[in-house]
């Protein structure tokens, strides 16, 4: 198996605004072993959201090589996409994400609507609900639990297909710092116990210290590796 | 994505806004129990038109005066001074060497709208006044009583057979009836028959009629001088012999009036040339009832596309969210195309029931209105219309659809 599960190289991104263009990416390069926990740090607009949704296969890059699992992503159809980020990337967003409409068992099976593995899904769903802690809060929908709550639900969500990389953009971010510490311990010990990559923005500082890398961005480009 | 996990993701997110898919469904149920209803009243006019034209007998003509060509364009001019058929016509016709299909005739004289009154009651009916061949021409039968023979026809006898309706309006009954008194447009009858019900038609029931000699009709009731007659029924000898019947009676009728081919100044229809006539009609009737109909269909289908489209941009995130669980373009348009289906489907079977129990109840109406109409729901109809509101739901739904489909993961993910 590959060691290195992420290796970008010379990333761009730009965006045009009419007569501007925004260079929200500009060459940024960066490899991630398998299960290492990696804090993304840096000021607001500095691009980690736009690098995240690159390395999470969401959107592409102007430029640049992208090798994500010993897979070369650049030139992939939508389609294809698609399936990577059904298989290997697990998100975890700042707003929960959750379906209002639906329990938070029916939240976690939903990624098993588009895997080929949708027969063990109610059984799978299950299982990572329990992982997360909330096996006895099933059958609640998003709006009878806590914010603590719904994001455990996100995180089964984001656990249930076995992705090779966690990514969660700022997810402690509409917590307060008690609960925020709480989903960090819950990543982290995901991270150690299932060798599962982590990649988590934040703009806390006590939150980064808790991963074994900080990769600090500004104005789209590595400011510093801390080791 | 599997088809059952569809369907449960189509009924989760349209029963999570009840009020505005019922209201959705409800703009497909009026557009295809309007489409039913008015295809099923077209039925239900053919079918009644046809068994009243079947009633008239396979090898049964009828000749009237006037030319079918009048209401061609222009064809008002091709004919001028119409002659008015005579028992002399009527007569011509049994020639066995110039007509020898035809095997009787029976001239009649109409009145309409009548004044008949009896056993202290008054109604308005239709007059007839016929031959004795008349009634096994027209294949008539009596409950009670008898017809009249030709004496009685040739002394002008004032004796009448009458339809049950009539019967039931005036006596109450239908039976006992005959050596009762009936009086008509003011002149002493005596009743000796009762008509078999023959059931209604669209075109006036023919159980209410009074039936009394050509002779009697023509100076007491119709009071028309001279021998003309408002039509001529002919039998032909068989079934196949109807075209040559009706061939040969053109002849004779086109000699007698001195009027060349296609100028001419009667008409001779056969069962299945009215049958032909009428299904064209009430055919076109159908199609332009269900046409008008069809169109409220469409502005069902509108309210689809327009409640998909409202739902797009509300579920922006959501379809953002999905992208980034995995979903394909086509799985999110599955999606939204298994919700518009879905409730023009609901919509069409809700109104095929509707559009049943719309149709029973102008079939109910009808009756109590004296015209007989049973519109009839035909397997076509509801095929027709399942399928027409499942297009619907398909057509409208699709480009909302697309337009979800090809939103942006990051984009739609932005979304607020
Ligand atoms: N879709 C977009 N269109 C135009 N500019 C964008 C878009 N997305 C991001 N940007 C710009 O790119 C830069 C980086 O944004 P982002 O990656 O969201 O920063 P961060 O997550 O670090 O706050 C910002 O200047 C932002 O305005
Ligand atoms: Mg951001």
């Amino acid at each position: 198996m590959e060691d290195t599960v992420i290796r970008a190289d010379g990333l761009t991104k730009f965006y045009r605004m009419g007569e501007v263009e925004v260079q929200a990416l500009r060459g940024l390069s960066l490899q991630i072993k398998r299960g290492e926990a990696v804090a993304i740090m840096g000021p607001s607009g500095s691009g980690k959201t736009t690098l995240m949704n690159i390395l999470g296969c969401l959107d592409r890059p102007t430029g640049g090589e992208y090798i994500l699992d010993g897979e070369k992503v650049s030139g992939l159809t939508d389609n294809q996409l698609a399936g990577i980020r059904n298989r290997k990337i697990g998100f975890i967003f700042q707003s929960f994400n959750l379906l209002q409409r639906t329990s938070a068992l029916a939240n976690v099976e939903l990624p098993m609507s588009y895997s080929d593995q949708s027969n063990s899904a109610r059984e799978r769903a299950v299982a990572a609900l329990r992982a997360v802690g909330l096996e006895s809060r099933m059958k609640h929908r998003p709006t009878e639990l806590s914010g603590g709550e719904q994001q455990r639900v996100a995180i089964a969500r984001a656990l249930v297909n076995e992705p090779a990389i966690l990514m969660a953009d700022e997810p402690t971010g509409n917590l307060d710092s008690k609960v925020g510490q709480e989903i960090m311990n819950l990543l982290l010990t995901l991270n150690r116990e299932r060798n599962t990559t982590l990649l988590i923005i934040t703009h806390d500082p006590r939150i980064s210290a808790q991963t074994q890398r900080t990769i600090q961005i500004r104005d789209g480009m590595i400011e510093e590796n801390l080791q | 994505m599997k088809i059952n996990r569809v369907l449960r993701e189509t009924f989760t997110s349209l029963s999570a806004n009840k009020l505005r898919t019922g209201l959705t469904v409800l703009g497909i149920v009026i557009g295809v129990a309007a489409v039913i209803a008015m295809m099923s009243v077209g039925q239900g006019a053919q079918n009644s038109i046809t068994s009243q034209i079947n009633s008239i007998g396979t090898n049964v003509l009828s000749v009237s005066a006037g030319s079918r060509a009048r209401f061609a364009p222009g064809g008002a001019n091709n004919v001028r001074n119409i002659r008015e058929l005579t028992l002399a016509d009527a007569q011509a016709m049994i020639d066995p060497f110039q007509a020898p299909s035809v095997l009787a005739i029976a001239p009649i004289l109409e009145g309409g709208n009548i004044s008949a009154a009896a056993n202290g009651q008054t109604t308005t009916t239709t007059v007839n006044g016929v031959t004795t061949s008349y009634f096994s021409i027209r294949n008539q039968q009596v409950t009670e009583g008898a017809f009249f023979n030709d004496q009685q026809v040739s002394a002008h006898a004032r004796v009448a057979v009458i339809g049950v309706d009539l019967a039931t309006t005036l006596f109450g009954q239908t039976t006992n009836l005959t050596g009762q008194t009936l009086r008509i447009n003011g002149q002493t009858f005596t009743i000796i028959g009762v008509l078999k019900s023959q059931g209604g038609s669209s075109f006036g029931s023919a159980d209410n009629q009074v039936i009394i000699p050509l002779t009697t009709a023509r100076d007491r009731v119709v009071k028309r001088p001279g021998t003309s007659v408002d039509g001529i029924y002919v039998q032909a000898t068989s079934a196949a012999a109807v075209p040559e019947a009706s061939t040969q009676i053109s002849n004779i009728m086109r000699l007698r009036h001195h009027v060349a081919v296609g100028k001419e100044d009667f008409s001779v229809l056969s069962q299945q040339s009215l049958l032909t006539t009428a299904t064209s009609i009430t055919g076109i009737l159908t199609t332009v009832l269900g046409g008008i109909a069809a169109i409220s269909l469409l502005v069902g289908g509108i309210g689809i596309m327009n409640i998909m489209l409202v739902s797009v941009v509300e579920r922006t995130r959501e379809i953002g969210l999905r992208k980034a669980l995995g979903a394909r373009n086509q799985d999110i348009m599955t999606q939204f195309l298994a919700e518009s289906s879905f409730l023009s489907l609901l919509g069409g079977l809700i109104g095929i029931l509707l559009g049943w129990l719309i149709s029973l109840l102008i079939g109910q109406i009808a009756s109590a209105a004296g015209t007989a109409l049973s519109p009839a729901v035909s397997l076509n109809a509801i095929l027709l219309a399942t399928g027409f509101s499942i297009a619907v739901g398909l057509f409208f739904g699709i480009y909302p659809a697309r337009r979800a489909a090809r939103l942006e993961p990051v984009e739609a993910l932005r979304y607020e």
